[in-house]
């Protein structure tokens, strides 16, 4: 096994990773998320027409007092996407919307997908997906303090917190529709930084007992060393399948698929030079295991 | 961990035959299977509209406390109770009154009294009222009075809005309550749901009601569909729950589009009624609060068919025939939010999905096979044996595949490998202190075992999380996400473990690579 010297880069990377957690909390703050329909309310129309232009639609939908109108290309030529802001009376207001376009445009229309959420049912939408990963984060919580001591689940979900905050910081700053396969994304992420984090906390664990002498942050730097061939196989396998859906798997999985390649990075990065190092804060020895030794043993 | 007794041997893969030969189920066309099971294709996939509707009780409540105005007054003149600035307020009636013990009891003491009857279910009186002073009261609906309004609204705008979905005859619609206010409809295959919108979108109020010359009281200026001004009497004739069926027709005489309707007795005898005492006058239909046309009363029409006409085009007239036979909706419903997805999407989101989950598949298989070589294999052999099994629960449960379930598999497939990699890279440091082969195999299974059942609880967590709080496409990403991660263990840990004790056992070398 090569051994690589990670307790040294620890300070650093608590620095680097404190500075982007602040900016992505600023980020957040100050210039917002983007959310899509889903959680903002409008309407997203997706059609298919050869041989027109954006502008065309954009100068059409212009005077119908709809409010904000993005129109925009969507992946193959003669596809867009047209997103309101509008949201009143859907029964309405969509037929006129088709009707306006058809009746302008001089080229066939196809009406590939309409969406439609009301203000109501977006702020539950919000809502729920917000409870939603609060909950498995709550979840995570307890299962490590269960499966492990308190510490560790401290140092897992500060690592998620920074995981989920730093996602949600790059979709910020790159201005990334969030929607609810963003949301499905942020868990999924959750989830896997937190597998990544239970293998290194598991090795600790192990080496704690193991070595009485050695201090938790060679414990750390042993440990992360030990499951490093692991951490990187699983990586590149997930990277791979994840590759493959964002480059194939068409436009409407692709904001999905970015966001959990993000997330595989940062969550296996916070699994290295978070989760693992912050222990350390928490003055964790082998004494801290002995309490609950039976828990250890399979 | 690498003895395997025959019997054990036996129940994995008979498990794992059980469940894989599902999968065989969604190549055969439905009606020559023997088990009638399929894994269904979400909206997103195979285009379709879905519909979440929301009732609005609101004006129901209005006009039932406005229904309750007679009766109290009766009650309270009945009892010699005097009351005085009796106000109708949007949902509450207040006066004030002389004797309101006398009220109290009035209003509160019998179980069975018909102005405000006792709701056994909630133990609870329609009807509440509050004293604000000066012996002026409030009357309006208790917490469980609404409650009863809304639940019978909903019940029975779902009926509707069933026998309107029906008529039109989609293929296998969807129609479900979601919480106290909503109803979920899903159409799938639909190409266009404006017209059915457009169905969902009419309450459909039918009533006859007499055309009166002068604006005097009890009247009402309504505009006709060719903006005529009539003022219409507030009297009902007859209303549409009179009819028993409706029919779109031509007209004979100037192949006019029409919709011609066959009353109910009560229905019969009251138009009969009032058009042998009005021959001459005008009867204007009025739909939703818009007359349709205003015919003359040429005579009397006792039959109990009769026929609205009103510039039709003759899919208004199916339309309307159809909103007339299906009956009233008792409150407006509003789109609150809708999804359609056309079918040549759905086919393009298909073939990316499936596009995308073989080269995945490839990339991962030869990176594996790249890796750990003959146990790559291992691994391969349990990652097909995981989709077949995947496919084989989605399929037992009737799964609803999405394509964001379609990425759930991608998904799996990366991350199933992850168990197979945690034993192998536990079974190759084993190896470097451990002499006996067979012994570091079986610690490296052994010890690995608790991360991995660690390491996929958490993600699995995620998954029903997901799925709890998650709707629609999102929900089909965590049935699959957490079903391959059952899979995945399974597959790992029987069937992998088991080829790995096969190649184990029969080594004959000193050494052995991984």
């Amino acid at each position: 096994m090569n051994n690589f010297n990670f307790s040294s880069k620890f300070r650093f990377a608590n620095i680097f990773s404190i500075i982007l957690f602040i900016i992505s909390l600023l980020l957040i703050g100050f210039k917002g998320l983007n959310y899509g329909i889903d959680f903002k309310g409008g309407t997203l129309i997706e059609l298919r027409s050869l041989n027109i232009k954006a502008s065309e639609i954009r100068d059409i939908l212009k005077n119908m007092n709809l409010g904000d109108v993005n129109v925009k290309k969507f992946g193959k030529d003669g596809d867009f996407l047209i997103k309101v802001e509008q949201t009143g009376d859907n029964n309405k207001l969509i037929p006129e919307i088709k009707k306006k376009l058809s009746d302008n445009l001089n080229s066939e229309i196809n009406f590939r997908r309409v969406e439609n959420v009301g203000p109501k049912v977006s702020s539950e939408l919000l809502q729920s997906g917000i409870i939603a990963i609060s909950l498995s984060l709550a979840a995570m919580l307890f299962y490590i303090w269960v499966r492990f001591e308190w510490q560790f689940s401290i140092g897992s979900i500060i690592a998620l917190f920074h995981d989920v905050l730093i996602t949600l910081g790059i979709f910020s700053f790159l201005s990334l529709e969030i929607n609810l396969s963003i949301i499905a994304a942020v868990l999924t992420i959750v989830g896997y930084s937190m597998n990544d984090t239970v293998v290194i906390y598991d090795r600790i664990r192990e080496n704690l007992n193991k070595y009485h002498r050695l201090n938790i942050t060679d414990i750390a730097n042993l440990s992360i060393n030990e499951t490093l061939a692991r951490t990187i196989i699983t990586s590149v396998t997930t990277l791979l399948a994840l590759f493959s859906i964002f480059i194939l798997g068409g436009e409407i999985l692709r904001g999905f698929s970015f966001a959990m390649i993000l997330g595989v990075f940062i969550g296996t990065y916070s699994s290295i030079f978070v989760a693992a190092p912050i222990l350390k804060y928490f003055k964790v020895s082998y004494k801290t295991l002995e309490k609950e030794k039976e828990k250890i043993l399979p | 961990m690498l003895n395997f007794s025959k019997i054990n041997i036996l129940i994995i893969y008979l498990i794992f035959f059980f469940i894989s030969i599902f999968s065989i189920l969604n190549f055969q066309d439905k009606d020559k299977q023997i088990i009638n099971k399929k894994i269904n294709l979400g909206l997103d996939l195979q285009g379709g509209s879905y519909l979440l509707l929301e009732i609005n009780s609101d004006s129901l409540v209005e006009e039932k406390i406005q229904s309750k105005v007679i009766p109290i007054k009766k009650m309270l003149k009945e009892n010699e109770i005097s009351y005085n600035n009796f106000k109708i307020n949007k949902t509450t009636l207040s006066f004030d009154i002389d004797n309101i013990d006398k009220f109290d009891l009035l209003f509160t003491a019998r179980k069975d009294n018909l102005i405000n009857p006792y709701i056994d279910t909630y133990r609870s009186y329609e009807l509440e009222y509050s004293n604000i002073g000066n012996n002026r009261i409030e009357i309006f609906f208790s917490k469980f009075g609404l409650l009863t309004i809304n639940n019978s609204a909903l019940k029975q705008s779902i009926e509707i809005v069933r026998r309107r979905i029906d008529d039109v005859g989609t293929k296998e619609p969807t129609i479900l309550q979601r919480g106290e206010k909503r109803i979920l409809v899903e159409l799938p295959g639909l190409k266009d749901p404006e017209r059915i919108k457009a169905l969902l979108g009419k309450t459909a109020q039918l009533n006859f009601r007499l055309v009166k010359d002068n604006t005097e009281f009890g009247t009402e200026e309504l505009i006709s569909d060719n903006g005529e001004k009539l003022n219409v009497s507030k009297r009902i004739v007859m209303s549409g729950e009179n009819l028993i069926d409706a029919q779109p027709s031509i007209q004979n005489q100037n192949n006019e589009p029409t919709v011609s309707f066959t009353l109910d007795r009560l229905g019969s005898q009251k138009f009969g009624r009032t058009t042998t005492d009005n021959v001459g006058e005008r009867l204007a239909i009025v739909l939703d609060g818009e007359i349709v046309s205003a015919p003359n009363i040429n005579e009397p029409i006792t039959s109990g068919n009769g026929m609205i006409s009103g510039n039709f085009t003759f899919q208004e007239a199916t339309d309307l025939a159809l909103l007339l036979r299906s009956g009233a909706l008792p409150t407006p419903l509003l789109v609150v939010e809708e999804r359609t997805v056309g079918p040549d999407l759905g086919e393009d989101s298909i073939k990316s999905g499936i596009t995308s989950l073989i080269i995945g598949f490839i990339l991962v298989i030869l990176f594996m096979l790249f890796k750990y070589k003959i146990f790559g294999l291992i691994a391969n052999t349990a990652l097909i044996a995981n989709l077949l099994m995947l496919t084989g629960v989605l399929t037992i449960l009737e799964a609803t595949l999405t394509l964001p379930g379609i990425a759930g598999i991608i998904l799996t497939v990366g991350m199933a490998v992850d168990a197979n990699v945690l034993i192998f890279e536990r079974i190759r440091e084993e190896l470097k202190t451990e002499k006996s082969i067979i012994h570091a195999f079986d610690s490296g299974y052994t010890r690995a075992k608790i991360t991995v059942l660690d390491a996929n609880i958490t993600t699995l967590i995620a998954a029903i999380i997901l799925f709890a709080f998650g709707s629609g496409p999102v929900k089909g990403f965590a049935i699959t996400l957490g079903i391959g991660i059952v899979t995945t263990l399974f597959t790992a840990y029987f069937l992998a473990r088991h080829l790995t004790s096969i190649i184990v056992l029969n080594n004959k070398k000193e050494e052995i690579k991984i």
